[in-house]
Parts: structure tokens; C-alpha cells; sequence
């Protein structure tokens, strides 16, 4: 990664502008070309780099629902539940981490009823109860990474 | 959803999001890719994202990096036990900080005292301790206890869509 993929990324976190010929503004701020731009970031696609280039949504806005949860598994069981939570659909993330309640997960649904009937079937599937903590309040969502 | 929006604005959204969830193609002209596809004028199609963008439907159209691959290999969810009083002033406080990525307010349970949650990311094990000490001081005596759980595998990462299944049919779960 050269000092041009840095900034490229940078800005790209901030967003396309939505203006007209968006490629072309970005290249002009980067000095660059809308074409060498675009072919650079399928390249960091294709690497893995970037995983992914389109609008954030936030699905709430379009009758979605989303949980962040979480389960506590005895350590014996975790590979086999992970498996069974990672079939689900509904299951966006899943992570193992590092306490007591050891595998954290985010629930997506269409509907707040459909995220009640998922954490009534996992808790069904693994004979595990399940520690359901919807948000209350967004402070704040900027995933930024500078370079 | 919002009541005010008409019934035909809706369907643009969900074919939107149905569109684009996924990710956009790498085009000349993402907008005119998007109005061929929702049949819009091209203006109305800006108009609409720049709607869309303006409610906070959609946050930006973004490259979204791997962290690990940037570097950032380090994460923690800190947790925070703060009084119900002092959650209004502190939370966005801690939201503001540049090294939280989110910041929510979640509920108390029986055996889950945490009300408040922020997301720190760093390159090193230390730097995310740094991040939450300063957590711990702008909470000062407003926290009557805290954690941090460090994420060691990640299990399942397929995104957020919902839109095959918004758009169509519930799921019998």
C-alpha cells in the first residue's frame, strides 16, 4: 500500500459525493484520474483490502430491526454452536469474545417480531439463554480508520 | 419508517436497497446505474439519494476497508455501568470521541449491569487500553463499573441485509 492507496482510502470512508460524475470530483481531489481511480479501488476489492463499496444503509430506516446479542457457551460446545448460529440468516456477525459471555452476535431482521422469534429459536436450538440487548440510544456511528 | 412517505417513495426505497446492499458496481456513472434501474430521471435519482442521505437512511456511499488488513487488529467493546441520570450528557460525550467507532445505550439485564457500549479499534493491545482509561476518566465517578471484551475470533461477518427478505416474504423463524 503507497502513499496514494492511504489517501484514497481515506477519502473513500468519507464517501462519494452525490453530485454528478462523482469518479471525477474524487479524482480531481486526489489528482488523479476517474478511471485509474475506479480500477484502483476493484484492485483493493478484489485484494481483500476494501470489503465492500456502496451506500450505508441504516436498515432501520426501511422497517428493518437489529439486536446486538449474545450467548454464554460452555467451552466444549463452542465450535458446534457457532456452526449452528452461522447457518441462520438472520446472524450478520459473529464474534467470539474474550468473558463469560463469550460469543456476541448482531441479529437482523425484517421486523422487531422477527428479532424476538430468532432469539426464541436459538435460545430452542442451543438450550442457551440468550442475553438480548437491542439499542436504546445511538451516541454516535463513524467507523473510521484513518491511515 | 416515517408515516409522510408516500407509498411509491417507499418502493423506490426497498428497490434501492435491494439494489445496492449488496454494493455498487464500479461504473463510470454509479447514479445513471442506479436511475436505469429504479427508472428515474438522473436528477431524481441524486435528489433521491441526497434525501436519503439527509434523513440519515443512508450514512454515505462508502468504501467500507477490512480493518485487520488496515492494521487494526485490536478490538474492544467497552462496556460501562453509568448512572441513568448522567447518561444523556455522557453518552454523546464518549460518542464524540474520535477513537470510538460506535456508541450506544443499551438496556440493563438481571445478570448484565452495562448500559453504555463503545466500540474502540487500534493497532495495538495497548492503544486500545489507552483508549478505554480515557473512557474511564471523562465517566469518572458517573461509572460504577466497567469491562472490556476483546474480540479473539470472528466467527460469522456476511454484513447487514435484510432487503430479500423486507421486500418479500418474512421467514418463518
Amino acid at each position: 500500500m503507497d502513499d496514494f492507496d492511504r489517501r484514497l482510502i481515506n477519502r473513500l470512508q468519507h464517501g462519494l459525493p452525490l453530485l454528478a460524475n462523482p469518479w471525477q470530483v474524487l479524482a480531481e481531489e486526489l489528482q488523479s484520474s476517474a478511471q485509474q481511480l475506479r480500477q484502483r479501488v476493484q484492485e483493493l476489492l478484489d485484494d481483500g483490502t476494501l470489503t465492500r463499496f456502496g451506500p450505508m444503509f441504516d436498515i432501520e430506516h426501511f422497517g428493518g430491526a437489529f439486536t446486538l446479542a449474545a450467548l454464554s457457551v460452555p467451552e466444549a460446545r463452542f465450535d458446534a454452536v457457532a456452526e449452528q448460529l452461522a447457518a441462520l440468516p438472520e446472524v450478520a456477525h459473529n464474534y467470539r469474545r474474550e468473558h463469560a459471555w463469550n460469543m456476541w452476535f448482531v441479529l437482523a431482521c425484517a421486523t422487531p417480531q422477527g428479532i424476538d422469534a430468532c432469539v426464541a429459536r436459538i435460545e430452542a436450538l442451543t438450550g442457551l439463554p440468550v442475553l438480548n440487548l437491542p439499542k436504546e440510544e445511538t451516541y454516535h456511528v463513524g467507523l473510521h480508520f484513518p491511515l | 419508517m416515517s408515516a409522510c412517505i408516500s407509498p411509491s417513495e417507499q418502493a423506490l426505497r426497498q428497490q434501492l436497497l435491494a439494489l445496492s446492499e449488496a454494493g455498487l458496481p464500479l461504473v463510470d456513472d454509479p447514479w445513471a446505474w442506479l436511475a436505469e434501474r429504479l427508472q428515474l430521471s438522473l436528477d431524481d435519482c441524486l435528489a433521491l439519494l441526497q434525501r436519503l442521505q439527509g434523513e440519515g437512511a443512508i450514512r454515505r456511499i462508502a468504501a467500507v476497508p477490512n480493518h485487520y488488513r488496515l492494521g487494526y487488529r485490536h478490538n474492544g467493546m467497552t462496556v460501562w455501568d453509568v448512572s441513568d441520570e448522567e447518561m444523556a450528557r455522557l453518552g454523546p460525550l464518549v460518542g464524540s470521541q474520535p477513537f470510538v467507532s460506535h456508541c450506544y445505550r443499551r438496556p440493563r439485564r438481571e445478570d448484565w449491569h452495562y448500559n453504555l457500549f463503545a466500540m474502540v479499534h487500534g493497532r495495538t493491545a495497548e492503544e486500545i487500553d489507552d483508549y478505554r482509561q480515557r473512557i474511564r476518566e471523562l465517566l469518572g465517578n458517573a461509572c460504577r463499573a466497567d469491562d472490556m471484551l476483546v474480540s479473539s475470533r470472528i466467527l460469522k461477518k456476511t454484513g447487514l441485509r435484510v432487503a430479500s427478505r423486507t421486500a418479500g416474504d418474512t421467514p418463518t423463524v
